[in-house]
């Protein structure tokens, strides 16, 4: 690690000192509530007219309505995650499909290399295919045994815990397949392309 | 914008008593860069031992000021850096910041209005930078901003918001949720509906609407803008609280 300016007088909380610590991305800080970001008014869709769909590089879109979803195969995923905004909260406890299980349904083209998650709202986040297969990303409609909550992206969110929450799409309608990465909402907007905590992939240029 | 961010060295150049309980720092910055009103700053503290922390604040002055920012801190109790920005700090000290950050919820004069500004608490910072902004450049865009406190001594920036008020015509509208003084003319209500639609109806769908604040207030004033015909890509909206409760 690079040379650190000390401040005066600082001592810190270290309130992730113990064994959490190694739990921790740089710059982070542990929080016990779960605090809420977003761009703009909270969306509330009729799950009468849900649906989820993966499309783009794929030889035949797939698409679910709110029913067909909830009876997809799913989860419960036990997951640290971290916003930008610093905050890391351990042990979040969700329900949900992973996104191996919807890619199931589609026949990849080979040219697939990317993946950008649709939201209503019209928020977008782009994610190399990698990062979202193998276990790596679900989409979650249950959060603590209980409905997901409009404000924390229900009625679904995609969760990618590994990177940054931003690219844990609230109200995820989709993903889209593509050959060639596309910036998504934040990543237009200075955030980085990628967004590893571990790595401090904050911002542009990190 | 590929532009890496770079930590820099900021001075402590004043500290001004905004509340009893809000203290608004000067902080001097020898790689200043113009930010865009409603921006903020990553701090970092850094102890003896190199523990370190993080965290983000709204710059509240206008990119008119040169060389400086204002960064405004209330303090959360048992927190790990607003209350050491707040009590440890004197002047002359130094830390690291870097910025300015965040594209989105951001208000120049050339984007126009007319803009309807939405604040609770601290909320008020962002919010600051655009109304200083748009008086600095002498824009003549409508301007009204519905800013809730707990009573009158809460409210940040008071004397400043009156002194846009009188000179650059920035409407203001105050509500106090915990308690009123003697004859309080203003609202006295947490932010509903109602207040809204009363404060946004000169603008209706046209306004643009930015609001920060805690949680429930944000969601609030969000549903309030759509629901008096305020499309929602004209809303936009900051949080810096935990979550509602
Ligand atoms: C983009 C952005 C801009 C911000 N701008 C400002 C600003 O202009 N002025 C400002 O004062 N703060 C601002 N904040 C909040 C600031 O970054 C810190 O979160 C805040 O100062 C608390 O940090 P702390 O280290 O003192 O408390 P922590 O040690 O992080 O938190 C202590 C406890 O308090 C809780 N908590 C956090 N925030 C609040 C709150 N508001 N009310 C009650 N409890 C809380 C936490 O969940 C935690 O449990 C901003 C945040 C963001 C993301």
């Amino acid at each position: 690690m690079s040379e650190r300016f000390v401040t005066r007088g600082f001592v810190g909380k270290r309130q992730d000192a113990g064994t959490a610590a190694n739990r921790i991305p740089p710059g982070q800080h542990l929080v016990k509530d779960f605090p809420v970001l977003s761009a703009g008014p909270t969306p509330r869709t009729d799950l009468r007219r849900w649906s989820f769909r993966i499309e783009g590089l794929v030889k035949e879109p797939a698409q679910w309505t709110w029913d067909e979803f909830g009876k997809l195969p799913a989860q419960e995923f036990v997951k640290d995650i971290s916003c930008v905004t610093k905050w890391t909260k351990l042990d979040t406890r969700w329900r949900g499909v992973s996104a191996d299980v919807l890619l199931e349904h589609v026949e990849l083209d080979g040219r697939a290399r990317f993946v950008v998650a649709f939201s209503d709202g019209g928020y977008t986040t782009n994610l190399p295919l990698p990062d979202v297969i193998n276990g790596q990303a679900f989409v979650a409609y249950e959060y603590d045994g209980k409905p997901l909550a409009p404000e924390h992206g229900g009625p679904a969110r995609l969760v990618v815990p590994h990177l940054y929450f931003w690219k844990s799409a609230k109200w995820v309608r989709g993903l889209r397949l593509i050959e060639r990465d596309e910036p998504g909402f934040w990543e237009s907007l200075g955030y980085n392309n990628h967004g590893d905590p571990w790595k401090e992939e904050r911002y542009s240029g990190d | 914008m590929k532009r890496t961010l770079e930590w820099q060295i900021a001075t402590v150049k004043a500290i001004r008593q905004e509340t009893a309980n809000v203290k608004t720092l000067t902080l001097a910055l020898l790689k200043w860069v113009p930010h865009r009103p409603g921006q903020h700053y990553d701090i970092r503290l850094t102890a003896e031992d190199g523990y370190s922390a993080q965290r983000s604040y709204s710059i509240g002055s206008e990119p008119e000021r040169h060389g400086e920012i204002d960064i405004t801190v209330e303090p959360i109790r048992d927190g790990e850096v607003s209350p050491f920005l707040d009590d440890v700090v004197v002047v002359g000290d130094r830390f690291e910041v870097r910025g300015p950050i965040g594209g989105y919820f951001v208000w120049e004069a050339s984007d126009g209005g007319p803009l309807l500004l939405v604040a609770g608490g601290s909320g008020i910072v962002p919010l600051m930078a655009m109304a200083r902004h748009r008086a600095a450049v002498g824009a003549t865009v409508p301007a009204r901003l519905l800013y809730s406190s707990r009573s009158f001594d809460d409210i940040i920036y008071r004397a400043d918001l009156d002194a846009l008020a009188n000179r650059d015509g920035l409407q203001v509208f105050h509500t106090l949720t915990r308690s009123q003084p003697e004859g309080w003319q203003g609202f006295a209500r947490r932010i509903d509906d109602r207040m809204v639609a009363e404060v946004n109806k000169p603008f209706g769908p046209k306004a643009q609407v930015f609001i920060c604040g805690p949680t429930a207030l944000v969601e609030t004033a969000a549903d309030a803008a759509e629901a008096a015909g305020v499309a929602a890509e004209r809303i936009k909206t900051e949080r810096f609280g935990p979550t509602g409760a």
